[in-house]
């Protein structure tokens, strides 16, 4: 299964000279970018942890990948996005989100249906990954 | 860059039906024979790297020998393109550099002009300049200074990042000073092959000296080190009137005569920061005339507006007294 999520969610994975492109983007458009990481990836876990602290200022991607690299070699494989935040008044909210990195088996979500009172309906969504504990999911064998 | 085929209306953009498009061609020029010849002066970048040094030669006054090595890095990087050019690959030249010099030698602004250089050879991405002191890159606990470290590269990344006053980053008489810890990571920095990142240590000559003896890592991996001569006399005055010029002031007969006292006395005086001494000149006469103009109650001429008197200048404090140091 492959996880399709935030923006470019259906084109192939992006290169890092692509990443690069989408970033010089996102900060020629004054937009903030940090890098987040999790090996959690329910629909509702929205926040996911953060590696370094947002970069501001800047007028080049390169900081942004050293960033990006540093996270993709601490955690191999958990899921790594980058998010461009546009604070300008009236928007005020992530403009962009993109995976960098997913690890190499993502063994996909379980749907779980439970019976509540007068034969409704309820669903669950709960990744096999998070089976295991914190740390050691997405790990192949 | 490949344009997508984008339907009329409302719709996802899709590649044509036709396959995908032919790469367009790649950047890699095609490589000439053996025994064809290349004008360097053809290179549509040399236009703009002699514009850039006409600009350099015009501009600034004096610094001869920083105007003929900044001329041998451009012919430097200028042949290196034409070898690229012939299919010769060579490692990338390593251009970080050192400027030493005293206060007021034109290191900040002989910078921002290398950094246009560097850009119109295609060696950094943007002519960009990004100056820091050791402020903005050494932390006040453990653990603080390598991420400002890293982010003041990150901000200066594709361009030059200009390390003023570099000599404090080292502090012999404090081992643990986080300031060697900034010099680690921009060593790392600077060894990285593809960044193309340039830094420039800038600082006082004898400051310099030491701060580059006592790491000898990073003197080796500085080639260019251009030292800033202090201006001439001849230059200073030469330097003044344009700066009054620039500022759309000029000096009448007496008042050249006078800026030039001025500027003798102030030369033997202790601080003297060259150019700069020379602008703050400039600006507390301007100072003084100011205050004339308002006293004298009258209409006012263009004229008027425009002429820095003898008076202005006499009224500096250098010609009270020679034993005051206040400027």
């Amino acid at each position: 299964m492959n996880l399709r999520h935030g923006t470019f969610s259906y084109l192939p994975d992006l290169t890092d000279e692509e990443i690069a492109a989408q970033i010089r983007y996102a900060l020629r458009h004054g937009w903030p970018v940090s890098v987040v990481y999790t090996d959690d990836t329910h629909t509702r876990n929205v926040s996911w942890e953060m590696w370094g602290l947002p970069m501001f200022d800047l007028a080049e991607p390169d900081g942004v990948l050293a960033l990006i690299n540093e996270c993709r070699a601490t955690f191999p494989n958990h899921y790594v996005r980058v998010l461009a935040y546009d604070a300008s008044l009236g928007r005020q909210t992530t403009a962009m989100q993109f995976l960098v990195q997913r690890p190499a088996e993502e063994p996909g979500f379980l749907l779980t249906r439970v019976e509540g009172v007068d034969r409704t309906q309820r669903y669950a969504v709960t990744s096999y990954a998070t089976s295991r504990p914190a740390g050691a999911r997405y790990v192949r064998g | 860059m490949t344009v997508m085929h984008t339907p009329k209306g409302f719709g996802v953009p899709r590649p044509s039906a036709a396959g995908p498009e032919p790469e367009q061609a790649p950047a890699e020029p095609v490589i000439l024979g053996d025994d064809a010849e290349l004008d360097l002066s053809a290179d549509e970048a040399a236009a703009r790297v002699e514009q850039t040094l006409a600009a350099l030669d015009v501009e600034l006054v004096g610094l001869g020998p920083v105007k003929r090595r900044v001329r041998e890095i451009a012919s430097l990087l200028q042949v290196d393109r034409a070898r690229r050019q012939f299919g010769l690959t060579s490692s990338r030249p390593t251009l970080h550099m050192s400027f030493t010099g005293g206060p007021g030698t034109g290191k900040t602004t002989v910078a921002l002009r290398m950094a246009a250089i560097l850009h119109a050879l295609g060696y950094i991405r943007a002519p960009r300049v990004h100056t820091v002191t050791r402020d903005d890159l050494v932390g006040q606990f453990i653990g603080h200074t390598a991420p400002k470290t890293k982010e003041a590269i990150a901000r200066a990344a594709g361009g030059v990042l200009f390390i003023d006053e570099a000599y404090y980053l080292f502090r012999p008489e404090n081992e643990r000073d986080y300031g060697q810890e900034v010099i680690e990571i921009l060593l790392t920095e600077m060894e990285n092959e593809r960044g193309d990142l340039v830094v420039i240590f800038a600082g006082y000559p004898d400051r310099m000296a030491t701060f580059f003896s006592a790491n000898p890592g990073l003197s080796s991996r500085v080639p260019h080190h251009i030292a800033f001569e202090d201006y001439s006399y001849p230059e200073l005055l030469q330097i003044a009137e344009l700066m009054v010029a620039s500022e759309n002031f000029r000096f009448d007969e007496p008042a050249q005569e006078a800026f030039s006292e001025y500027l003798s006395r102030r030369m033997g005086q202790p601080r003297f920061s060259n150019a700069r001494s020379v602008r703050n000149a400039i600006e507390r006469s301007r100072l003084r005339q100011a205050r004339r103009l308002v006293e004298l109650r009258r209409p006012l001429r263009k004229e008027d507006l425009v002429t820095l008197t003898a008076d202005d200048i006499y009224g500096s404090s250098v010609f009270r007294d020679s034993t005051d140091d206040s400027r």
